[in-house]
C-alpha cells in the first residue's frame, strides 16, 4: 500500500493501492496534473512519463512497479519549463488544443537520448504511439529537430532531469 | 478607487497586431503541463463521481429495471432514473428526442438508462454493472439502406432544384450513374467528454463543461432542474479538442452533474471513460450518395441528380443542418447547370450522429468529386481538366440553392498550385512509372474545396463581447466563443491589442462564461473568429469613441489626430503612455468598458423555396496529393502533398497554417484509416484506439507543403480574413482521389473503380480487383469483336 520513489528529483512515498495506475497516483495523490488521461489502455500516449529515463505509459503502469525508481513528469522536465523541447515546441507553435503535448514532449525527451540527431523516419517510428487529434505532427517533427540541434549544441547542460545517469538513459 | 496604481505593465519589445504569427496564448502552459483542463481542477474533498448504466440493446422496451444491487454497492451515494428528473427530460439541441435518461424505450446500444453517483469513479463504474435489466427486444434498423426501405426518417426530406435536370439529362450526349458509401468518423478528442457542477448559494448551479456551446449547457441544466436561467452559470476555459463533438454532446454530462449536485448538495464531476465516449456520443454521419449525371463532350456537367442519405441515428440532434450542409456542398466548386439534390435524414437504432468539422459538407462533396472523375475516365481526360472545366465562373455562377458565386478565385488558385506542385510533369512521370511497374502504382490528384461560411441557422450568426480596460493599462476581453485549440483566444487577443496599438500581453482573454456574455452561439461552423472577433472589435470601437471624445475635450486635439500605437497614445504632436492616458480618462469619468455586438449581414434562406443566400462568403483551397500503392496488398503511402489555401488576409499565419495542416491530416484519417464499425446487434465495435486508427506521425505525408493564398476577403469580415477551421479538412479528398487514380492506372485510366471510404488497404485491394475484372471483360469484348 506504500510506494517510495524519486519524483521529479524529490523522494516521495505514496500511500495508494499497489495496482493503482501510476497516472492516477501522480494526478490525484501527488497533485501533478500535467500528465493526462487519454484512453486508459496505453494506446494514445497522453499519459507518458519517464521511468528511469524511459518513456512509459503511466495509465497502465501499476504504482508499485515504480518502487525505487526515478519518475519524471512534464512538471519535472525542467525546473523553469525551459527545456529545449519546451522552447522548440513554443517556437514552432506546435500546440493547438495542448492536451496531448506533455505526453509528446516526454516521449520526445526519451527519444533524443537514443537518437540525438533523429531522422524523419526515426521520429515517425518513435512518436507514432503518441496520438495528437489536432494532427500537429508536422510541427512536432520540426520541434524535435529544432530541440535536438539545440541540445547537441549545448552539450550535457540540458539533459532531462530524469534522475538517472546518462549512460543508463542512453542505452537503446 | 481612492488611489490609482503606480504599477506599469511589462511590455514585450514590439507591438504585435494582426497579421503576425503570435504564439498561442496558452502555448507556454501547454508545454509545461500547466494549462488546466477540467479534470485538472483541484479536487474538492466531497467531490462525487458519475457513471451511467447503459442499454445493451439497439431497440427494446424495458420490461423490468431492478437497481437494488446498484444502490447497495459500496461507495454509491445516489441513483437516478428518468422519473427523478425534476424538470425537462429532453436535452436535445433542436428538435427533441434525446431523453437525458431513457424511459421504458431504448433506441441504441449504450443509451443511458440510469445514472449513479459515488465516492469514486471506480465505485460508480463497478456499481452500474450490477443492474438487472429485462428487455423486450424490438426490430432494430441499423443501416441507411434499411431506413430508406422502411421510409423511416428522423426529419422530413429537403430538396434543392435548379433548372430542368430530367430534360437536360435526357438530352446530354453522355451520362454516368453511380454511388458511394462514405463512412462517418469518431471525434477522438484527446480530452474526453467531461463536466463538473457545484451548487451556488441561491440553489443555482455553476457548471464547468468541456463544451463548444456554453449557452446551451446553461439552458439545458436550467431546464432539467427547472431553474431560471439566471441561476445557472456555464463556464469553459479550454477544451482538449472539440472538432464538433462537443457542440451538443457535452450536454448530458453537464446535466447529470447538475442533477446530482442539486440532489446531494455536493460538487460532482463526470468524466467519461474512453470506451463510453466512443459508444455513447455521436459521430460524423455516414452518407450513402447516389447520382445520375449528364455531360457534354468537354466534360461539362449539364445535369446532376443526387440523393444524399445521412445516417442520423435514433434522433434528429443537429441532422437538419448537417444534411442541409451536405446538400449545399454537393456541388463543391462546380457549376451543375441543372440539378436535383435530395437530402434524406435516415433513422437508425444507433447513437445519434452529430457535428464533426465540416458538418456534412465533406460527405456531400464526395459525391461530386467521384462524379468528375467518372466523367474524366469516360472521356479519357485528366480529372484535373474536367475539374477545371466545371468550376464556377462568371456567367456560370448559380448554385443549386440560388446563391450566386461572386468571388472567383479557384481558377487562379488551382493554376498556381498546378505550377508550384509541378503537376503536369509529375503526371507524365507517374504515367510512365505506372507503365513500367507491375506491383507498385502511383496516383496523383488535384482537388479543390469551396466551403460556405455562416451558420445555416440564421439566428446563430450573432455574437457578443465584453471589453474592460483597467487603470493600470491592461485589458480583459470576454466573448462568446470557446477555445478548443483552434487559436480563437489568440486571434481575439490580437484583434483587441491591435485596435489599441498594444502588445498582446496587455490583453487577457478570460474563460467563456454565460454570466459575462449571454445567449451565445456554439463555437462551430468555422465562425468563431468571424463572429467573436467582430464583436470584440465593436467593443474596442465603442470604447475608443468615448476615449476620442475625451481626448478632444481634455487635450483640445482633433479626434483624427489621436493615434494608439506602441503602447502609447499620440495626441497630435504629444504622446503619453497608454496607462497614463487611461488613468486620466478614468479620473475624468470616461467609461472604460463596453459590450460589443456583431450580426452577419446579407444572409437568408427560405426552406419552402429552397433558395437563398445561406453563406456570407466561401473559403477556398486546393491540394495535390501523390500516393504509391502495392497492387498485391492494397497497402499504400502518401508521399507528397501540396496545399494552397485561401484564408483571406490572415490574422495569424502560424495558427492558420496549423489549422490547414491539422485539418488535412484529420480529413485524410477520415478517408483512409478511420473505420467506424458496428456489429449486427448494433454495438459499436470500433470503441477504442486499439480498433479505431487515427493518423499518427507515421501517416503524415513525407513531403508536406502548405501555403496561404494571400488575398483579402471581399466581404467586410474582421481584418478581411476568412474562416479556416473546417475547410482544410476537405483538401484530403485529394488523397482519396489519388488512390482512385492509382487504381485507374491499372486499366490504362479507362475505368475508375468504386472506392468507398475509408479507403483502407482492404477496400483499395477490392477496387484493384474490380479493375482486373474490367480489364478481363474488355479483353473478352475485344476478342469477340475481332
Amino acid at each position: 500500500m506504500s510506494t517510495t520513489f524519486t519524483l521529479n528529483g524529490q523522494p516521495v512515498t505514496l500511500e495508494v493501492a499497489d495496482d493503482t495506475p501510476l497516472l492516477w497516483s501522480l494526478r490525484d495523490d501527488a497533485n501533478l496534473t500535467g500528465t493526462k488521461f487519454g484512453c486508459g489502455i496505453g494506446m494514445c500516449g497522453a499519459c507518458t512519463v519517464l521511468i528511469n529515463g524511459r518513456a512509459t505509459r503511466s495509465c497502465i503502469t501499476p504504482t508499485k512497479q515504480v518502487d525505487g525508481t526515478a519518475v519524471t513528469t512534464i512538471e519535472g522536465l525542467d525546473p523553469e519549463g525551459e527545456h529545449p523541447l519546451q522552447q522548440a515546441w513554443v517556437k514552432t507553435q506546435t500546440p493547438q488544443c495542448g492536451y496531448c503535448q506533455s505526453g509528446q514532449i516526454m516521449q520526445a525527451a526519451a527519444m533524443l537520448k537514443d537518437f540525438p540527431d533523429p531522422t524523419d523516419e526515426q521520429i515517425n517510428q518513435v512518436m507514432s504511439g503518441n496520438l495528437c487529434r489536432c494532427m500537429a505532427y508536422v510541427r512536432i517533427r520540426e520541434a524535435i529537430k529544432l530541440a535536438a540541434a539545440d541540445m547537441r549544441g549545448a552539450g550535457q547542460g540540458n539533459e532531462p532531469n530524469d534522475g538517472t545517469d546518462t549512460t543508463e538513459g542512453a542505452a537503446s | 478607487m481612492r488611489k490609482l496604481t503606480d504599477s506599469r505593465p511589462k511590455d514585450s519589445a514590439s507591438v504585435l497586431a494582426s497579421g503576425r504569427a503570435v504564439a498561442h496564448e496558452s502555448a507556454r502552459k501547454h508545454v509545461a503541463g500547466a494549462a488546466r483542463y477540467i479534470d485538472d481542477l483541484p479536487v474538492p474533498v466531497d467531490l462525487v463521481y458519475v457513471a451511467t448504466g447503459q442499454s445493451s440493446q439497439a431497440h427494446a422496451r424495458i420490461k423490468r429495471l431492478d437497481l437494488s444491487r446498484v444502490k447497495a454497492a459500496s461507495g454509491v451515494l445516489d441513483v437516478v432514473v428518468q422519473a427523478d428528473i425534476p424538470g425537462k427530460i429532453d436535452v436535445a439541441p433542436v428538435y427533441g428526442g434525446d431523453p437525458l435518461l431513457a424511459g421504458d424505450l431504448v433506441e441504441y446500444v449504450g443509451q443511458p438508462i440510469f445514472a449513479v453517483a459515488a465516492t469514486s469513479q471506480e465505485a460508480a463504474l463497478r456499481a452500474v454493472a450490477l443492474a438487472d435489466v429485462e428487455y423486450e427486444p424490438l426490430a432494430a434498423q441499423l443501416t441507411v439502406e434499411q431506413s430508406i426501405a422502411a421510409d423511416s426518417y428522423v426529419l422530413p426530406e429537403h430538396h434543392l432544384m435548379m433548372g430542368d435536370p430530367d430534360g437536360e439529362l435526357m438530352h446530354s450526349p453522355h451520362r454516368v450513374e453511380g454511388e458511394i458509401y462514405v463512412r462517418g468518423q469518431e471525434h477522438f478528442y484527446l480530452e474526453g467528454q467531461i463536466g463538473q457542477a457545484s451548487l451556488t448559494e441561491d440553489g443555482g448551479i455553476h457548471v464547468i463543461s468541456s463544451t463548444q456551446h456554453p449557452s446551451e449547457i446553461q439552458k439545458l441544466v436550467a431546464e432539467v432542474l427547472a431553474l431560471p436561467f439566471h441561476h445557472v452559470v456555464a463556464e469553459v476555459r479550454r477544451m482538449g479538442g472539440g472538432f464538433g463533438g462537443k457542440e451538443s454532446q457535452a450536454g448530458p454530462l453537464a446535466c447529470l452533474c447538475a442533477l446530482f449536485a442539486h440532489r446531494l448538495r455536493r460538487p460532482v464531476r463526470y468524466r467519461m471513460p474512453r470506451r463510453d465516449d466512443m459508444v455513447q456520443t455521436g459521430k460524423r454521419h455516414d452518407f450513402l450518395n447516389r447520382w445520375q449525371v449528364g455531360f457534354d463532350d468537354d466534360g461539362r456537367i449539364r445535369a446532376a441528380k443526387m440523393v444524399l442519405a445521412g445516417k442520423c441515428g435514433y434522433s434528429p440532434d443537429l441532422s437538419e443542418g448537417i444534411v442541409d450542409r451536405a446538400m449545399f456542398h454537393a456541388d463543391n466548386a462546380y457549376y451543375l447547370n441543372s440539378a436535383s439534390i435530395l437530402g434524406l435524414r435516415c433513422k437508425t437504432h444507433t447513437v445519434s450522429n452529430t457535428a464533426f468539422r465540416g458538418f456534412g459538407g465533406p460527405q456531400g462533396m464526395m459525391a461530386v468529386e467521384a462524379i468528375v472523375e467518372d466523367i474524366a475516365r469516360a472521356l479519357g481526360k485528366d480529372p484535373l481538366d474536367v475539374r477545371k472545366a466545371n468550376l464556377y465562373q462568371p456567367g456560370r455562377n448559380e448554385t443549386p440553392y440560388g446563391q450566386a458565386i461572386e468571388q472567383h478565385i479557384l481558377s487562379d488558385l488551382m493554376e498556381r498550385l498546378e505550377d508550384s506542385s509541378n503537376y503536369r510533369a509529375r503526371r507524365t512521370a507517374i504515367t510512365e512509372f505506372n507503365r513500367s511497374h507491375v506491383c507498385l502504382k502511383k496516383g496523383l490528384a488535384l482537388t479543390p474545396v469551396k466551403f460556405g461560411i455562416s451558420f445555416t441557422a440564421k439566428h446563430l450568426n450573432q455574437a457578443g463581447a465584453l471589453l474592460q480596460i483597467y487603470t493600470d493599462g491592461t485589458l480583459l476581453i470576454n466573448h462568446g466563443g470557446t477555445e478548443m485549440g483552434q487559436g480563437l483566444y489568440t486571434k481575439v487577443q490580437q484583434i483587441v491589442a491591435g485596435a489599441f496599438g498594444l502588445s498582446v500581453e496587455r490583453v487577457q482573454v478570460s474563460s467563456t462564461r454565460t454570466d459575462k456574455v449571454p445567449n451565445t452561439s456554439p463555437t462551430a461552423a468555422s465562425s468563431g473568429t468571424d463572429l467573436n472577433g467582430m464583436a470584440a472589435q465593436d467593443a474596442c470601437d465603442r470604447i475608443k469613441a468615448d476615449l476620442l471624445a475625451f481626448a478632444e475635450s481634455h487635450y483640445q486635439v482633433s479626434p483624427t489626430a489621436v493615434r494608439f500605437d506602441n503602447n502609447r497614445v499620440y495626441l497630435d504632436k504629444d504622446s503619453m503612455a497608454f496607462e497614463d492616458f487611461i488613468k486620466e480618462a478614468y479620473l475624468n469619468r470616461v467609461p472604460l468598458f463596453s459590450t460589443g455586438y456583431y450580426r452577419t449581414p446579407k444572409i437568408h434562406y427560405d426552406r419552402t423555396t429552397a433558395k437563398g443566400q445561406p453563406f456570407l462568403y466561401f473559403a477556398n483551397g486546393a491540394a495535390v496529393s501523390e500516393v504509391t500503392l502495392d497492387t498485391d496488398t492494397g497497402e499504400y503511402k502518401v508521399g507528397r502533398v501540396d496545399i494552397l489555401h485561401d484564408v483571406g488576409q490572415s490574422i495569424n499565419p502560424a495558427i492558420d497554417i496549423g489549422q490547414i495542416e491539422g485539418g488535412f491530416i484529420q480529413g485524410m484519417g477520415w478517408l483512409t484509416t478511420e473505420e467506424l464499425l458496428w456489429d449486427d446487434a448494433g454495438r459499436v465495435i470500433s470503441n477504442s484506439p486499439a480498433n479505431y486508427k487515427i493518423p499518427t506521425a507515421f501517416d503524415t505525408p513525407e513531403t508536406f507543403n502548405v501555403a496561404l493564398y494571400d488575398r483579402p476577403n471581399n466581404e467586410e469580415t474582421v481584418y478581411h480574413s476568412k474562416a479556416v477551421g473546417e475547410p482544410p479538412l476537405m483538401l484530403a479528398i485529394s488523397v482519396w482521389a489519388a488512390l482512385r487514380d492509382a487504381c485507374a492506372s491499372t486499366t490504362d485510366y479507362r475505368f475508375s473503380p468504386r472506392l468507398d471510404t475509408p479507403a483502407t488497404p482492404e477496400r483499395v485491394y477490392w477496387a484493384l480487383r474490380a479493375c482486373e475484372a474490367f480489364n478481363r471483360s474488355n479483353e473478352q469484348a475485344g476478342e469477340v469483336s475481332e
